[in-house]
């Protein structure tokens, strides 16, 4: 293993973040303020609890897989993307480096910083409404492995991307609307048969309902479908990004 | 001449050694038709070839940027897809186009491809390099804020800082001023005095010339020639005088059609092209057998060929 190379480009990839910390954690937080404020406290007082649990504090697990979501596919898409388009990634690819450890720097970064967010929107949010977590440690496992899991699938989508527009196209057009079909707002329970049996099939359902159980102990399926699902998709994946290493694809001609 | 021509008696200080390398690309384009050439250990060996050639497509296989379709590098004794970790650790890289990052400092930069080739920190030595390339000042500039020639030397830095044997340089004075020039030909001859292997690609032939051991030409995929630079120039160095007639002729006269002549200046110049090195130049003949026709000059001049000149007609007569 060449642990100094992932610790470089680990370090790197932090750093960017860092010179963009503006950006990249004080837009999220502010939006995910303004769900509270709409969905919580205007709307929220207006509906009545689920499950026993107050309505504000009901989003709460969906708003932070909704940042955690995003986030790892936009930081990891664009971390790899970026080098493609502007040509230094020669240096990734001259350079010593195993598959493994390219993703571990790029995906591992990624996630990172998706988790303090997801910790930053955690916090913000026990600032509007009352917060119990029943489950700390699967809370804590839910957030890992939806970070990395996501961040994965961001850096696909940014080897996969030919241009800034597609970068977009898949977050845009695919991982927003499952997010909000998926539950983040509201319990899959409300809606009717035929559209709940339809959610099952949104692999998003099941991080925010397993995301949820850790909190309030309640959740629309088991904890463990929920970790199993969240698992294959990891999987998928991982075996995807292997092959791309294997034929170089969009990678090397 | 075929490129199997040109397979050496494998030399035991191959620092390089590339056999049948081809590549056809995904539209079918056929860059390298099977390649094979040895890199003597400490020499400056320079890829000369027209664009398209297929110099960079042969760098980019060697530094693992493109897949081979046909054939095997190994670099320093290590197949570069077997045992990349070891023949990439030996490379640096000095790409063709300025693709640096914009917001890293230079300093940053360079230590960062040190780690990527999984070498400790070592500030003394990122010191030394970039000093040895007049960079030690701009070492906390944002790399956005430098100038091209300075973009350059850093992409120079970066391939120096993991401490290469081989050093690619792809096209490393395309748009670089006079004076970057030579630094960077300076810089080039005292890494090869620390033993550094460096192999340029260029269709300057001056660079060719000014600076390499050995000589490869490559075109349309395939290498057309690997020669020592002095054998080769003396080898295919064709001279030329010209006299400067006092009468113009309307053509040749008869009496000298044994000498390899051209008129030119409408009739007002005649030109012999002769083998400088050859026992026999001809020359003393030819002046006699003016005289004797009658023909009187003016003036006369010599015109050593150059690399250029060979390259030229080697290019040509495989198209």
């Amino acid at each position: 293993m060449n642990w100094r190379a992932v610790g470089a480009i680990y370090g790197f990839e932090m750093a960017r973040w860092r010179r963009t910390l503006l950006q990249s954690v004080v837009s999220p937080v502010i939006s995910t303020s303004l769900y509270f404020v709409v969905f919580g406290a205007a709307i929220g007082s207006a509906i009545t609890a689920i499950d026993g649990v107050s309505y504000g504090a009901y989003i709460v697990p969906g708003l932070v897989m909704l940042t955690l979501l995003t986030q790892s596919i936009s930081n990891a898409s664009f971390g790899i993307y970026f080098p493609r388009f502007s040509g230094t990634i020669y240096e990734i690819l001259s350079a010593p480096v195993s598959p493994v450890e390219i993703v571990l720097g790029y995906v591992g970064a990624a996630a990172t910083k998706s988790v303090i967010l997801g910790l930053i929107i955690l916090a913000t949010a026990s600032l509007f409404v009352p917060l119990r977590i029943d489950h700390p440690f699967v809370m804590i496992l839910f957030l890992l492995l939806t970070a990395a899991t996501f961040s994965l699938f961001g850096f696909l989508i940014g080897i996969w991307a030919d241009g800034f527009e597609k970068l977009q196209l898949v977050p845009l057009l695919i991982v927003t609307p499952l997010t909000f079909l998926g539950g983040s707002f509201y319990s899959i329970k409300m809606l009717p048969p035929f559209w709940e049996t339809v959610s099952l099939f949104n692999p998003v359902v099941y991080l925010v309902s397993g995301f949820r159980w850790s909190f309030f102990g309640q959740s629309d399926v088991g904890v463990a479908i929920s970790l199993a699902m969240t698992g294959l998709f990891l999987v998928l994946c991982l075996a995807t990004v292997a092959w791309i290493f294997r034929t170089g694809y969009r990678l090397k001609a | 001449m075929r490129p199997s021509e040109f397979r050496e008696s494998s030399a035991p200080d191959a620092v390089i050694r590339i056999d049948g390398l081809a590549k056809r690309y995904a539209t079918g384009f056929e860059a390298l038709k099977g390649v094979t050439l040895e890199i003597r250990r400490g020499e400056i060996f320079a890829l000369l070839g027209p664009n398209g050639a297929g110099k960079t497509t042969l760098i980019s296989i060697v530094c693992g940027l493109v897949n081979p379709s046909a054939g095997t590098v190994a670099v320093d004794g290590h197949d570069i897809v077997r045992d990349y970790r070891r023949a990439r650790s030996a490379i640096g890289l000095v790409p063709q186009e300025l693709t640096t990052d914009a917001f890293e400092t230079v300093f940053d930069t360079v230590s960062f491809t040190r780690g990527l080739f999984g070498k400790p920190k070592d500030p003394a030595y990122v010191e030394k390099t970039l000093r040895s390339l007049s960079l030690w000042d701009k070492r906390d500039n944002k790399i956005r804020e430098l100038s091209g020639g300075m973009k350059r030397r850093v992409l120079i830095a970066k391939a120096l800082a993991h401490e290469p044997q081989v050093l690619f340089l792809d096209e490393p004075t395309a748009g670089v001023d006079v004076a970057l020039r030579q630094d960077m030909w300076n810089l080039v001859r005292e890494l090869r005095e620390t033993g550094v292997t460096v192999i340029l690609t260029t269709h300057y032939i001056e660079e060719a010339e000014e600076m390499a051991d050995r000589v490869g030409v490559i075109n349309h995929g395939e290498l057309v020639l690997v020669e020592e630079k002095t054998a080769l120039m003396s080898k295919l160095g064709r001279k030329e005088i010209t006299f400067h007639l006092r009468e113009p002729l309307a053509s040749v006269p008869p009496s000298l059609d044994g000498f390899d002549l051209a008129l030119g200046e409408g009739g007002g110049a005649l030109t012999y092209t002769y083998d400088a090195k050859a026992a026999r130049t001809g020359i003393n003949t030819l002046i006699e057998a003016l005289r004797e026709a009658g023909i009187s000059f003016s003036d006369l001049e010599t015109k050593q060929s150059s690399l250029e000149d060979i390259f030229v007609g080697l290019v040509k007569e495989q198209a």
